[in-house]
């Protein structure tokens, strides 16, 4: 296992949140995937099965005040970030007391008063939204900090590059954060980018960039807090990568090992260093225990709630077009 | 206004826009305006003169080229509460935009249950002649009416300019602000104080009983001259510029219709697929039990805009060709007139060189 002084000072407090979050998301995810056979689930859904460490590190990183955009795999981040939980499986119920009322789905989860500005089901899309935002936040002299979550694939979408140039030349209080989980749908990194090294293109924009590579959610907190800190002193943008791993298949509750482009081999060290477990472990089993009720009976209410929701009547679909 | 027509204060097609931002600007710190070379020496043809000064760099500021992420950060600046206009000099650029527009901006109030809007301006600019081509003619704005979510102005007036820009930024919707560089050229009546020109309402620009002529944006003038060509034929035109495309003014528009028993409408852009033929489509439904009724449209041809004078000439509707296309209608069968070319109707060609 990994060395102990990434740990040893990290106050429990913190460990505790952390293993809330990262065990909140896993069983928010498990509960979606029992519940998907029965096909209430009127969403495709891309699930963040093993990379809950990075959303969960960085959200753990922010104040209440700071926003956060993100792709199409949001539910971790969604739920990191403060996201309602009831509102969010409606949602994907596709129920009148969904988050987006129904209209929204799994890929365009928000939850405006919790700080989480939105999803896009088109790769990169939101990337350059956070850039706006951070250039609204610095116009008012807001504190605020801007998050940009987003994978590996968006990478390779021009407006990427764009971006890092706009929040660099304005210095824009933003944080970009690379999920890297190496596969763009089934194609890895390999075969897609001529050069891995994500953050050597970052840096060459005059960004700082730094990779955390073997998905330690204490360090992705630890960095993620520090180029916080630095946003907040005036830094100009960081760019953060998280090397993780999605467990599950690109879209939908299974697995993709039969697939053939990937191998269980690959993925099976990372779901030995399970970083939720690995939490778990650090906390006295009582506190941990009561931590779990909580998380089964919120989820539990969730769903119930989901369930008791309404369908959207018919007057619902004209609404929202125009304001 | 109470003041007479000799009182009345005349300003061209530019400053109208450039004075319908500024005092935008100055009635809400929300506003922004940037794009490639708003503060540079040629001010989008003078549209953006002065403000730079006025309001400094951080709310007037030229971009890298990056229209994705320039548009992307528009749509993130609204987010934040910001009205951002952004300014192209070219429609054809505002392709680079696309996913941000079509993806995002117009869907964002939708697809995020009302948690979210987008008030936000986008400017672009149709080119035509002295060798523009085929990539700085387009008027692409048929593709933004077919997206809902959006809106679209396209003013020919200098009055409409501002009125729509006004309008436009005070709007919470992501509004395509369609603006034509021989327009510019116009001259017109504008108040000095506030004019809003709201969406979703057409004005009748003369009143006649034979044909209605319909112009979007530059074509409207070539209407505006069309009709006086008709005259000559002793034919009465009706002349509408819906100025909105999107929400579109159908009820003005099939009123006369049902009038005249006859309509033209005039694209400044290719026609399939056009506001004209929305606008026609649109009255075949609304008018069934109007029969007899005609229509006919117009616009550019069906090929990418040629640079050769010889070519671009057969590539645009003008004035006489639409005055001629109204004659055959309301006469039922192909007349084989065109009206001599009157000096004082003559098209204002932008001459060059750059």
């Amino acid at each position: 296992m990994r060395a102990l002084e990434t740990t040893t000072a990290v106050p429990a407090e913190l460990l505790e949140r952390l293993y809330r979050s990262t065990r909140r998301i896993r069983r928010v995810e498990e509960a979606i995937v029992r519940a998907y056979p029965s096909d209430k689930i009127k969403s495709p859904v891309h699930l963040s099965i093993g990379q809950e460490a990075v959303a969960a590190g960085v959200c753990e990183a922010l104040a209440a005040g700071d926003v956060v955009f993100g792709s199409y795999r949001g539910h971790a981040m969604y739920l990191a970030k403060g996201g309602d939980l009831g509102r969010m499986i409606a949602e994907l119920y596709g129920k009148a007391d969904g988050c987006a009322r129904g209209k929204g789905g799994s890929m365009h989860l928000v939850d405006v008063a919790r700080g989480v500005m939105g999803t896009s089901a088109v790769v990169a899309t939101t990337i350059p939204n956070a850039v706006g935002y951070a250039y609204a936040a610095r116009y008012r002299r807001e504190p605020r900090v801007v998050v940009s979550f987003l994978g590996d694939g968006a990478t390779e979408e021009g407006v990427f590059a764009e971006s890092l140039n706009f929040a660099a030349l304005k210095r824009l209080p933003l944080l970009f954060v690379c999920e890297n989980n190496g596969y763009a749908i089934h194609t890895h990194q390999s075969k897609r980018q001529a050069s891995t090294d994500i953050c050597a293109r970052v840096r060459a924009h005059g960004i700082v960039a730094e990779t955390v590579g073997d998905g330690d959610v204490l360090r992705i907190h630890q960095a993620a807090s520090a180029a916080v800190a630095a946003l907040r002193q005036g830094s100009g943008p960081r760019f953060l990568e998280c090397m993780t791993s999605r467990w599950v298949e690109h879209v939908g509750p299974g697995e993709d090992f039969g697939l053939g482009f990937r191998t269980r081999d690959e993925v099976e060290p990372w779901i030995r260093d399970d970083q939720m477990a690995r939490l778990g472990g650090m906390l006295p089993a009582g506190r941990r225990g009561a931590i779990d009720g909580e998380i089964e009976s919120e989820i539990a209410a969730a769903f119930a709630f989901a369930e008791q929701s309404p369908f959207p009547g018919p007057e619902e679909l004209y609404k929202h077009v125009y304001r | 206004m109470s003041t007479a027509d000799a009182a009345r204060r005349t300003l061209s097609y530019v400053d109208a826009i450039r004075e319908a931002t500024d005092q935008e600007m100055a009635r809400d710190p929300n506003v922004l305006l940037f794009g490639l070379d708003v503060d540079d020496p040629k001010a989008i043809l003078g549209t953006t003169r002065g403000l730079v000064e006025k309001y400094g760099p951080e709310r007037v500021f030229g971009t890298p080229l990056s229209e994705d992420a320039m548009t992307g950060a528009a749509v993130g600046m609204a987010l934040a509460g910001l009205r951002p206009i952004h300014v192209h000099i070219r429609m054809d650029f505002v392709m680079l935009a696309m996913n941000q527009l079509v993806n995002m901006a117009a869907k964002t109030y939708s697809m995020f249950g009302g948690q979210e809007h987008v008030p936000m301006v986008v400017r672009s600019i149709i080119g035509k002649s002295w060798g523009q081509g085929a990539q700085h003619s387009q008027g692409l704005y048929p593709m933004f009416m077919h997206v809902p979510g959006l809106k679209v102005a396209a003013p020919s007036t200098p009055f409409d300019a501002k009125g729509c820009m006004a309008a436009a930024v005070r709007d919470d919707n992501p509004v395509m602000f369609v603006e034509h560089r021989i327009l510019y050229y116009q001259q017109g009546y504008v108040p000095e104080g506030e004019v809003l020109v709201p969406p979703g309402k057409a004005r009748v620009a003369v009143r006649g009983n034979d044909v209605t002529l319909v112009g979007i944006s530059y074509m409207q003038v070539e209407c505006m001259r069309a009709q006086r060509y008709l005259e000559e034929k002793g034919v009465s035109a009706e002349v509408i510029d819906p100025i909105w495309l999107a929400p579109l003014d159908l009820d003005t528009i099939e009123a006369s219709v049902r009038r005249t028993g006859r309509l033209v409408v005039v694209d400044n852009g290719w026609m399939t697929c056009g506001a004209g033929s929305e606008i026609v489509a649109s009255l075949a439904e609304r008018m069934q039990d109007a029969p007899g009724w005609k229509a006919k449209r117009m616009g550019f041809a069906h090929v990418p805009c040629p640079t050769t004078p010889s070519l671009e000439e057969l590539f645009y509707p003008n004035a006489r060709s639409i005055a001629a296309a109204a004659l055959d209608l309301v006469k039922g069968a192909p007349q084989g007139w065109l009206p001599a070319e009157r000096a004082e109707l003559k098209s204002i060609e932008f001459k060059g060189p750059f």
